[in-house]
């Protein structure tokens, strides 16, 4: 008998004819670890939630979910709460949420011991405190103690995890356990999930949009897309040959980070368009009882050639936003200037002449957001127009405003749509046609593919490339997502705690690296191959509080090449061939691979 | 056009839902009444007649809701009493509209320092008990209509003010400004064309709220005696009538008392209803 | 903490001062003097007068005596109440008015939170529907109707309860009034409980807890019941001052000899000492419930306790 056997399980709302999950089919063994992988839409979350029993009251649910040979649809609550913490246990995706913020870590963990008569009270407190320990919080007894919010993401996680194996599960369901975090941090987790289970032998059941993340942690695999089962077998016969065509298209859309760029050379010798010469930003932010700068971005300079991609990366909080605000005058910056073909511009967007401010656009994260909700498409294309080409007729308008809806790949039946209407990936399309539409010599993308799915980021960066071998266009992309910049960049910045790490040409930056950093932001990338099996952890610790840095190299407290001098003083940034690193060890260290 | 564009969701779900539909034709039918009613009666409001005081409500002589203790017809004064207390409310809930918008707009939208400082302000002003003010005010000044608007209009302006600042500050965070700003829409295109067209909603839900708050502090200073004077009359003031002849004569105040009730009942259910048809966390 | 209690209290202190300065202004900006209702007074017994309420000295100087009278407790002669000064009315007024104000603020809590809490856990069932339309009814039904179609249904028509203050027993007396001003608050903290408790109820943190197991009851006991009873502390200020408006209406109409009843004579009569005093009692009241409310809700929101 399986562990959870899961048969012909449809799920359907009262209010929507479609069903968000149909004639759904699988078994997990006990000590197995069946990931469960699809976009948006796919109903991953829903069937784990049927999983728990954990389904909204207006569900409407057929089929059966045998978990140990007791039927769990349709169960009882207390029959479930017999089962739920000691033999199936869950972590959910956002750490921040999914933890009650009025109640102390330990508290929490506590509760789960004491409400199953696990243990005593007192006992409990030691149990949990071990198990705090056990989970990656080193300091338990300060820890138990604390409120969430005190801690970080990666470290909520952690606690979130140890609540869940507080029980001893046979089964731990994880829904996009990792999607929250950092990539550094990601690969802790899942490192840790990896090792807890080592220990206790329970089965997964992994669900995750990312398909690096299933390869390297799942015997089994189960691919899903709009509600149904598209394939289900050994991850690595999957991977290695897909039967089904959808399946197949999944697969290759995961873009993977050991495969070579799919960039145009540039020329070289060209005058930059865009330089950057010593810009820094800072905000005021609470400190303790008194305020401090908090910066965001340390001094800083580079170059932007024409028809260059210039990828930035850097961990959430490493201050990419601010710097491309500060670029565009957004926001003020606290030192240096920016020029645009040679000339000096004022700071603020405000004051920058309008044919100077047309040539360099943004698009942004949140497709949906970047829209005002209250404008059609057709109007929210056209307002530039209007403001930088004012005598124009409005018939003449139109027209350029439904050839650049084509051009970015949007029906004519969308013109009239407001943006609540649209689909992440067409809002994203009608952000990107507002930008070019006045034709600008510079695109700055923020996280501009982050939200939307695998196959959709493809189209996306590929409609971004076609515009910059068409029109020369010059792009600075912002991303988390280092398989993205392997991809489309012609040159990487990277940034740790608003300093720049390295800034190299993109085969230097994969092939080798010369910052410690880079590295392990490299390795930390989950690769969609079931064959490259992760190793350890590539970094441990986390980025430290930007409000009060650590003295030196603010990479060392995490470096494993750290030296005396590291926690000194400051390295600055050095020219090499192919970049400029900023590490004291450069010149000895070999981090190639 | 923004403006119309940016409600046109509201009205289209509004339609769908029963309490907005059932509780606006409650208000517009009792609206119309008041209006033309008067106009089909044979009395006056301020026409008194001694010889029939107090009398139960009958068809004949057109007494629909009987008479008070001077002998005026209740009918008639009852639909006054709509008419006035609709009207200060209207008119309050617009005075505190316009203070509430353009301060919390402001607030809002220049942020930092400013806003900080006004809405301390409006913390420390939630703090006072404001009717007591307006009662002072009211003591000291001749009570006359233009200050009851003013007062009761400065009182309900600081859930308006905090609701848009809200609204504004996160509306000005969104990414949408920034890439007006950025295609360079000027600062009075970005609040103009932006941000207010995308306040409507809230302020048309939060105004549909204030009204029977405004209703309800016209009707308490007029119960007290503090507000409309005499022979004009409102709900307040007829339910303060009702009381000193409940015992021979309960109609007098069960009358003026369920048609205010009904009012409220139906402004609020509106306000409510429009606010989950808003509510974005709501499906729609 | 420390230092969030420190600004909260030092900011009470300038909108105290500004309440006084307002109420001060507006009492001596009033079209002629005091007394002009009056006959015509003698003008050696006018200026006596004018002299005996210090009506000579110039307004600065007034505020300034006033504050100094209000720091001691002193809130200077009633106009009116020819013998008793405006601290003596309050005196005597306040403990039958506090003893109204706070039974009925118990009683709003208890009920309103009962209620509220049955509706929230019965989401979308008959209870819940009748708890939200009877909380909605009493948050429309204004105090002053309420109060007198009780006394026509309870004292009148079926004689079970007096219809005011003189003649019933000290406890039936109360009955009435305590109910008629709890009523709309008791909808109010109804609302409020039902809306935050279903609210946590769907938050992701329950569902975390569900998932391990905890049984619903442990889940309010342990991880719902405060977040679902903190917006609640805020909402204490407001209903507060519900509390004493209500009191005014519900005094007035039981002929209850509290502040209220006094403030409702002094307006009427133009007695502008008592009514300027009573205004500032009851703001003062308020600030210091109010920043009492603040400190309390900083001490219980772990988010807030932090800074
Ligand atoms: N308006 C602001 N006020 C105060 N601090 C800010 C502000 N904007 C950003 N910061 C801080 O500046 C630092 C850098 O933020 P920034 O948004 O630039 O990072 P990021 O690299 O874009 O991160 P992410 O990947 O999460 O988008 C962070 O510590 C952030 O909290
Ligand atoms: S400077 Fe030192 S700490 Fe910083 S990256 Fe280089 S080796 Fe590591
Ligand atoms: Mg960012």
């Amino acid at each position: 008998m399986s562990l959870l056997e899961v048969k012909d399980l449809s799920i359907r709302y009262a209010d929507s004819a479609k069903p968000v999950v149909q004639n759904l089919s699988f078994s997990i063994e006990a000590g197995q670890s069946l990931g469960m992988v699809g976009e948006s839409g796919a109903g991953k979350t829903q069937t784990a939630m049927a999983v728990m029993g954990l389904l909204p009251a207006n569900a409407i649910t057929s089929g059966s979910i045998r978990f140990d040979g007791q039927e769990f649809l349709g169960a009882a609550p207390d029959v479930l709460n017999r089962y739920r913490a000691c033999r199936i246990a869950m972590v959910f995706q956002d750490p921040l949420t999914a933890l009650n913020p009025y109640v102390r870590i330990g508290d929490q963990l506590r509760r789960i011991l004491l409400e199953h008569k696990i243990c005593k009270p007192p006992e409990a407190r030691e149990r949990t405190l071990v198990m705090l320990q056990r989970v990656g919080l080193p300091d338990a007894e300060r820890q138990y103690g604390v409120f969430p919010h005190e801690l970080s993401g990666g470290m909520r996680q952690r606690a979130m995890i140890g609540a869940a194996l507080l029980g001893e599960p046979d089964l731990l369901v994880a829904d996009e356990p990792t999607t929250a975090l950092d990539v550094t941090v990601q690969a802790q987790i899942l490192g840790l999930l990896r090792e807890l289970r080592s220990q206790s032998n329970s089965a997964l059941f992994l669900i995750t949009h990312d398909l690096g993340v299933v390869a390297g942690n799942c015997d089994r695999i189960l691919m899903m897309d709009n509600g149904r089962l598209l394939e289900e077998g050994p991850a690595k016969e999957i991977f290695a040959a897909p039967s089904n065509e959808r399946t197949a298209k999944l697969i290759a859309a995961a873009r993977r980070i050991d495969m070579p760029t799919k960039t145009s050379p540039l020329p070289d010798g060209e005058a930059p368009i865009v330089e950057v010469d010593n810009l820094s930003v800072s905000f005021r932010e609470r400190y303790g009882s008194g305020k401090r700068q908090l910066h965001a971005v340390w001094p800083l300079s580079f170059k932007v050639a024409p028809r260059e991609t210039l990828a930035i990366v850097g961990e959430s909080g490493s201050g990419k936003t601010s710097l491309v605000k500060a670029i565009l005058g957004l926001i003020p910056m606290r030192s240096g200037t920016v020029s645009y073909a040679g000339k000096k511009l004022p700071g603020l967007v405000q004051s920058r002449p309008n044919n100077i401010r047309r040539q360099l656009q943004m698009v942004f994260q949140d497709p949906v957001a970047s829209l005002n909700p209250a404008m059609r498409v057709a109007d929210i294309v056209a307002e530039p127009i209007i403001i930088h080409e004012p005598k124009k007729k409005k018939a003449e308008r139109e027209q350029d405003v439904s050839k650049m809806l084509r051009h970015v790949g949007l029906g004519m039946e969308l013109r009239e749509r407001f943006p609540h209407e649209l689909s992440g990936g067409q809002a994203q399309r009608v952000a990107i046609a507002r930008a070019l539409v006045i034709r600008p010599k510079v695109l700055i993308c923020d996280e501009a593919v982050a939200a939307l799915d695998g196959t959709i980021q493809g189209d996306i960066l590929q409609l971004l490339q076609a515009e910059q071998a068409d029109s020369g266009l010059s792009l600075i992309f912002i991303t988390h997502d280092l398989s993205v910049v392997r991809q489309i960049s012609h040159r990487v910045l990277v940034l740790y705690m608003g300093r720049v790490c390295e800034i190299a040409t993109n085969e230097q930056i994969f092939k080798r690296p010369l910052h410690p950093y880079t590295k392990a932001l490299i390795q930390s990338v989950p690769v969609p191959d079931p064959n490259a099996k992760p190793d350890d952890v590539p970094l441990a610790g986390e980025v430290s509080s930007i409000l009060n840095p650590p003295a030196g190299c603010p990479f060392h407290p995490r470096c494993e090449y750290a030296v005396a001098r590291c926690s000194e003083q400051v390295p600055a940034l050095q020219s090499v061939v192919g970049g400029s690193v900023a590490c004291h060890r450069a010149n000895e260290l070999d981090l190639s691979y | 056009m923004n403006y119309l564009a940016a409600i046109k969701p509201l009205i289209r779900k509004s339609r769908d839902n029963k309490t907005i539909v059932v509780c606006s034709s409650i208000l517009l039918l009792i609206a119309a009444v008041a209006l033309i009613g008067p106009l089909l009666s044979p009395h006056h409001y301020a026409s008194t007649d001694f010889e029939n005081p107090l009398m139960l409500p009958s068809a004949s002589g057109w007494h629909l809701f009987g008479t008070d203790d001077l002998g005026r017809d209740l009918f008639v004064r009852t639909l006054l009493g709509v008419k006035i207390t609709l009207f200060v409310a209207i008119i309050a809930s617009c005075v505190s509209l316009g203070i509430g918008v353009a301060y919390g707009a402001i607030a809002g939208y220049v942020g930092g320092t400013v806003d900080a400082v006004m809405m301390r302000a409006v913390d420390a002003l939630y703090a006072m008990p404001f009717i007591f003010f307006v009662i002072l005010l009211m003591v000291v000044f001749e009570r006359n209509f233009l200050l009851i608007f003013v007062a009761i209009g400065a009182i309900n302006w600081l859930d308006m003010a905090r609701i848009v600042r809200g609204q504004t500050l996160s509306l000005k965070q969104r990414e949408f400004v920034d890439a007006a700003r950025l295609i360079g829409v000027s600062t009075p295109g970005i609040i103009l064309r932006h941000i207010t067209p995308n306040l409507l909603g809230v302020v048309v839900v939060y105004m549909t709220l204030t009204i029977p708050q405004a209703i309800l502090v016209e009707s308490f200073l007029s119960f007290l005696g503090l507000g409309v004077q005499e022979p004009q009359t409102s709900l307040g003031a007829l339910v303060n009538g009702g009381v000193s002849n409940m015992e021979g004569a309960p109609w007098l105040l069960l009358i003026p008392s369920i048609v205010l009730a009904v009012i409220l009942l139906c402004f609020n259910f509106l306000g409510d209803g429009l606010r989950d048809v808003t509510d974005p966390k709501k499906k729609t | 903490m420390l230092r969030y209690a420190l600004l909260r209290i030092f900011g009470a202190i300038p909108t105290l001062l500004l309440v006084i300065a307002l109420a001060f202004l507006m009492v001596h900006a009033a079209p002629g003097g005091p007394f002009d209702a009056e006959r015509v007074l003698p003008p050696e017994i006018e200026e006596n007068i004018a002299r005996a309420y210090h009506l000579d000295e110039s307004l600065p100087q007034q505020f300034i005596r006033y504050l100094g009278g209000l720091v001691r407790g002193d809130f200077g002669p009633s106009y009116r109440y020819r013998d008793y000064s405006v601290s003596e009315l309050i005196g005597n007024a306040l403990p039958v008015s506090m003893q109204l104000g706070v039974l009925a603020m118990l009683l709003a809590i208890v009920a309103g939170v009962a209620a509220g809490l049955t509706a929230a856990l019965s989401k979308n069932s008959f209870i819940d529907r009748l708890v939200t339309g009877i909380a909605m009814t009493g948050i429309s039904v204004p105090v002053f109707v309420v109060a007198p179609v009780m006394v026509l249904v309870f004292a009148v028509y079926l004689q079970w309860l007096p219809a005011s203050w003189t003649g019933g027993t000290s406890i039936s007396r109360l009955i009435l009034p305590v109910v008629a001003l709890a009523l709309p608050q008791i909808a109010y903290i109804a609302r409020l409980t039902r809306a935050s408790m279903i609210g946590v109820l769907s938050s992701d943190y329950v569902r975390t807890a569900r998932s391990q197991g905890l049984r619903t009851i442990s889940i309010i006991r342990y991880h719902a019941l405060k977040p679902a009873m903190l917006p609640l502390l805020s909402y204490m200020g407001p209903a507060i001052a519900g509390i004493l408006t209500g009191s005014v209406v519900v005094e007035e109409i039981f002929g209850i000899p509290g502040i209220g009843q006094f403030f409702i004579r002094g307006a009427l009569n133009r007695d502008y000492t008592l009514v300027l005093g009573i205004v500032i009692f009851y703001a003062t009241l308020l600030i210091l419930l109010n920043l009492v409310v603040d400190l309390l809700y900083g001490i219980l929101d772990p988010r807030i306790r932090g800074r």
